[in-house]
């Protein structure tokens, strides 16, 4: 196709689209202008009829349980994934000496910086349990403590000692972390339907709103989906480690 | 619309470009971290404080540390495949 009949296929398609978005924005509504019905109801009903005060943590976890089931097994799959492409090859080895990917070095891997990452694991593991059980009283929950937690190990690698965060984190610990919490989930669904008759439907006393054990199902679906990120992300990150500071393509006679 | 909105708004199509223009895959990298933290500052201002704790998560450790390790794992294997050649 000449240059020509490919700018004039451009110019028809680029009009046409452009007079598609004008029409369509011409029609949105005013900013800050909401016009759902879904909002106002889970704002009127989320705090006397689930007792929970974090409205978004209320509907992943409460209202719609359902659709968190799907988005988490999303993630398990995805990890289940990386896990199965990142595998070790045939050809492919570990290094022979550990110690040398402990001690891996980089400019600015220094006394002080290992110290930080002491200081931080601790706090980052604070605050991820923090958020995770909290999820339904302040913004937080499962997923965002999650990722937090699971960046505490992480801070050890930044500092230099990818194999400190192996011993923090093994292997067989955070994958089985991922798979509890997903069950975990799934379990407070299944409850539901023993206990009350409807999946997802709470099953346990709803407590005073504003306390730590309140909302219902909401705290143990939390810390299930907690238990299930942080698992996630330390096997997705152990996974690509592994494969950038470990394993090489080459047997080890030959890296001589 | 407060300052504060059209502040993060601003700074995400700043950001956002930002990261289309840096060619070079580290860099991208280290860009994409920034309009993470900007899209952040958005979801923070817009009143979507769950959303804002989730992006910071994901943008600033969850996804450039994925990025950077893939990055160190294909230049090795090119330094190898050179090294092979000679």
């Amino acid at each position: 196709m000449s240059r020509r009949a490919r700018l004039l296929m451009f110019g028809v398609a680029a009009a046409g689209l452009g007079v598609v978005l004008i029409i369509g924005l011409a029609g949105l509504p005013a900013f800050g202008d909401y016009q759902g019905v879904y909002g106002h109801v889970i704002n009127g009903i989320g705090v006397s009829a689930r007792h929970a005060t974090d409205l978004v943590t209320a509907l992943n976890f409460d209202f719609r349980a359902f659709d968190t089931l799907g988005e988490e097994f999303i993630l398990f799959g995805s990890v289940l994934g990386v896990v199965l492409i990142l595998r070790q090859l045939r050809g492919e080895q570990e290094r022979p000496s550990l110690e040398e990917a402990d001690e891996h070095t980089f400019a600015g891997a220094s006394d002080a910086l290992r110290v930080l990452a002491l200081v931080l694991v601790p706090a980052l593991i604070v605050l991820g349990v923090y958020i995770v059980v909290h999820g339904q009283i302040t913004p937080g929950g499962g997923f965002q403590g999650g990722v937090i937690l699971a960046s505490g190990p992480l801070v050890l690698f930044l500092s230099g000692r990818y194999l400190r965060m192996r011993r923090l984190g093994p292997h067989t610990l955070v994958e089985s972390a991922d798979a509890v919490g997903a069950a975990g989930f799934a379990l407070v669904g299944l409850s539901g339907l023993i206990f009350v008759g409807v999946f997802f439907k709470n099953f346990l006393p709803f407590g005073i709103p504003g306390h730590l054990l309140s909302a219902g199902q909401i705290p143990l679906a939390s810390v299930a989906v907690g238990l299930e990120v942080t698992g996630a992300f330390l096997v997705a990150w152990s996974e690509f480690l592994d494969q950038a500071i470990l394993i090489r393509s080459r047997p080890p006679e030959a890296e001589q | 619309m407060t300052v504060l909105q059209i502040a993060a708004l601003a700074a995400v199509a700043l950001s956002g470009g930002g990261v289309i223009l840096a060619r070079d895959p580290l860099r991208q990298t280290l860009v994409l971290g920034v309009f993470g933290v900007a899209l952040t500052m958005l979801f923070f201002v817009f009143q979507a404080p769950d959303v804002a704790l989730s992006e910071i998560v994901i943008s600033t450790v969850g996804l450039p540390v994925m990025v950077l390790l893939a990055l160190r794992k294909v230049s090795q294997q090119e330094r190898e495949r050179n090294e092979e050649k000679q």
